[in-house]
């Protein structure tokens, strides 16, 4: 081991041992770096092999080619003047969009006051919001479906789905509470000392201090809303002009029935934005997967 | 013992006003709560002794749903050992390759930041995007993957097609999506002090040894949570099986046919697909909420290891 070796042997000319190890660095860093390779073509091609159908000929996409011998860039507007697709594209936005807003408005000061406040049921609670996070979506939808369709006569539209992050979304909840836990207690009390009261404290110090987890909850519960299958297919199956992108891509493929690569325009199409957005908001994304781990 | 005591009235005050703050913060959950968790699960409850089928009036009909679910829908058991398989398989190879990768880019010292961007994208994808890709891209006509399979000389599996090759199929999907477990698993990589390393290197040991004896014991509570939240995740999984499933067969809405869950032969079909085709396909919201309440349980179970104590879940308290 080289560790063993005196100092000033390290120091003079390479000894062959030095050598040695140095080549097992070299050989180290090539077989790691051959993995991230293979491992970034695995993650990756399937993107590459997305984009090129995305780009063939009607007559060529039926074939097992996986060159376009012409680049139909034509394949996206043709999707994009797709009658609905537009329709589809406001609905996804105004779901995401106002759903977001509505999630971070409503969990922030229950995560505030789990994190915070001392009270008794404080740890019930905490289980509680776990639990409900927790909970597969298909085990309440039967009596939901029915009260929102048959008390309120609200399906076939989005509503049954954006009002409820009005009253806080569990998952939201519990990450802003992990990292409000972070927040040392000082910084609250200094406030209070000052004359804020819970509201201002709130709003004035912790706020700020807690923008990267806002800004993570905000992208998961967009990303989670622009994805989500399962309530538009619900509550919005019914109505075609209700329907979100991720709903109605699917009837796209059934529309489109061999144009595979009109499906893979589309396809790209409505991973774009989620993609684009994670480009501009990285590092806050990461933080919040972190902290959904096992932390704080 | 110190309620007994005489509590002076400022005091008392204080309290009460506390008590008012903190339900005043609570108050959109505890709504929701009760609205969106608390009365649909009783409702459900309610349901499952019931014969609805969301037209005339609901009737008792005691153990009827229940005995029918678990004796006689032929499907109910099929869909069990589907989710078992799910649970079993898919869980277990995500929270493994999901390490692997976590571990392959925290050593990664050129390009990291390359290398943590491609691993993670896949994770983005929306679902129902990433599984009609996916079927585009294992369709054993014209996909690529056969493709290259066919160029290499080896054997091209039907995929989403074929009974025994749909459910390794949306594994390799789930796989492609690894990039949740992997960024966990880089955080907890990282926090494994060092001079752990150096001191199991001093002693000799080797790469098994060192993952053995210090990573290992180090990471073993987030493995544990990766692996429950994985289980409660497949139970819920719905998306992915059903749209490929639609896509493979190519039943998809407006054909003008009921597309039934499964495809092909039943092998995709899962619990939270069977609550979906009694409840809003056969109208017979009873059974389907006896599925409903059994996946519930399910859950439960799993969710109850997460509020352990040992787990962390909860965190630090202050």
């Amino acid at each position: 081991m080289t560790d063993a070796l005196p100092a000033a042997a390290l120091r003079a000319r390479p000894t062959p041992a030095a050598r040695a190890a140095r080549r097992r660095t070299a050989l180290h860093w090539i077989a790691v770096h051959a993995l991230g390779v293979a491992a970034a073509l695995f993650f990756l091609l399937p993107f590459v092999f997305l984009f090129l159908t995305s780009m063939m000929s009607d007559q060529q996409a039926l074939t097992s080619d996986l060159w376009p011998h012409h680049w139909a860039w034509g394949n996206y507007s043709k999707v994009w003047h797709t009658p609905g697709f537009l329709t589809w594209w406001r609905n996804t936005l105004l779901y995401a969009g106002l759903g977001t807003v509505l999630t971070v408005v409503s969990s922030l000061p229950v995560a505030y006051a789990l994190a915070k406040f001392r009270f008794r049921g404080r740890r019930i609670a905490l289980m509680a919001v776990i639990s409900m996070m927790m909970l597969p979506p298909q085990v309440v939808v039967i009596p939901m479906y029915l009260f929102w369709a048959k008390q309120l006569h609200l399906s076939g539209t989005l509503w049954p789905l954006i009002i409820p992050m009005a009253f806080g979304d569990a998952f939201s909840i519990f990450l802003l509470r992990q990292f409000l836990l972070t927040i040392p207690r000082e910084y609250l009390e200094a406030a209070r000392i000052d004359g804020c009261g819970e509201l201002r404290t709130l709003l004035r110090v912790t706020v700020p201090m807690a923008r990267p987890a806002i800004a993570a909850v905000a992208l998961f519960q967009f990303f989670s809303c622009w994805n989500d299958y399962f309530g538009p297919q619900i509550y919005a199956g019914e109505n075609e002009s209700a329907w979100t992108l991720s709903y109605g891509l699917e009837s796209f493929k059934g529309a489109h029935h061999t144009n595979w690569n009109l499906t893979m325009a589309a396809t790209l199409l409505v991973m774009a934005p989620v993609i684009v957005l994670f480009f501009f908001a990285q590092k806050a994304f990461i933080e919040g997967v972190t902290l959904t781990g096992v932390k704080g | 013992m110190a309620a007994l005591l005489p509590v002076p009235a400022a005091l008392r005050a204080k309290r009460r006003r506390e008590a008012v703050r903190t339900l005043a913060f609570l108050s959109p959950w505890l709504i929701g709560f009760a609205v969106f968790f608390g009365y649909p699960l009783v409702s459900t409850l309610y349901f499952s002794f019931m014969h609805y089928d969301g037209f005339a009036q609901p009737t008792f009909s005691g153990l009827k749903n229940w005995r029918y679910v678990l004796t006689s829908y032929p499907f109910f058991w099929q869909g069990v050992r589907n989710t078992l398989w799910l649970v079993v398989v898919m869980v277990t190879l995500r929270v493994v390759f999901g390490l692997g990768v976590g571990m392959l880019i925290t050593k990664i010292r050129t390009g990291a930041g390359f290398f943590r961007t491609a691993f993670y994208l896949p994770y983005l994808a929306p679902p129902v995007a990433a599984t009609i890709g996916f079927a585009f891209l294992f369709n054993p006509g014209t996909g690529p993957v056969n493709h290259l399979l066919g160029t290499l000389g080896l054997p091209q599996p039907g995929w989403f097609t074929d009974p025994s090759w749909s459910k390794p199929a949306l594994t390799l999907l789930a796989l492609w999506g690894v990039g949740d477990l992997m960024v966990i698993f880089m955080a907890a990589l990282l926090d494994v002090p060092r001079e752990q390393y150096e001191a199991a290197e001093l002693d000799g040991a080797g790469a098994w040894q060192r993952f053995r004896f210090v990573t290992y014991p180090n990471i073993s509570p987030i493995v544990m949570f990766a692996v429950v939240t994985g289980v409660i995740q497949t139970l819920q999984y719905y998306t992915q099986a059903l749209v490929a499933g639609k896509v493979a067969s190519g039943i998809i809405g407006n054909s003008g046919q009921q597309f039934e869950p499964g495809y092909p032969q039943g092998s995709t079909w899962t619990l939270p697909q069977m609550v979906y085709s009694l409840g809003f396909q056969r109208f017979d919201y009873g059974s389907a909420c006896v599925v409903a309440l059994l996946l519930f349980a399910v859950a439960m179970a799993f969710t109850a290891l997460l509020l352990r104590r040992r787990s962390g879940l909860m965190g630090a308290e202050d």
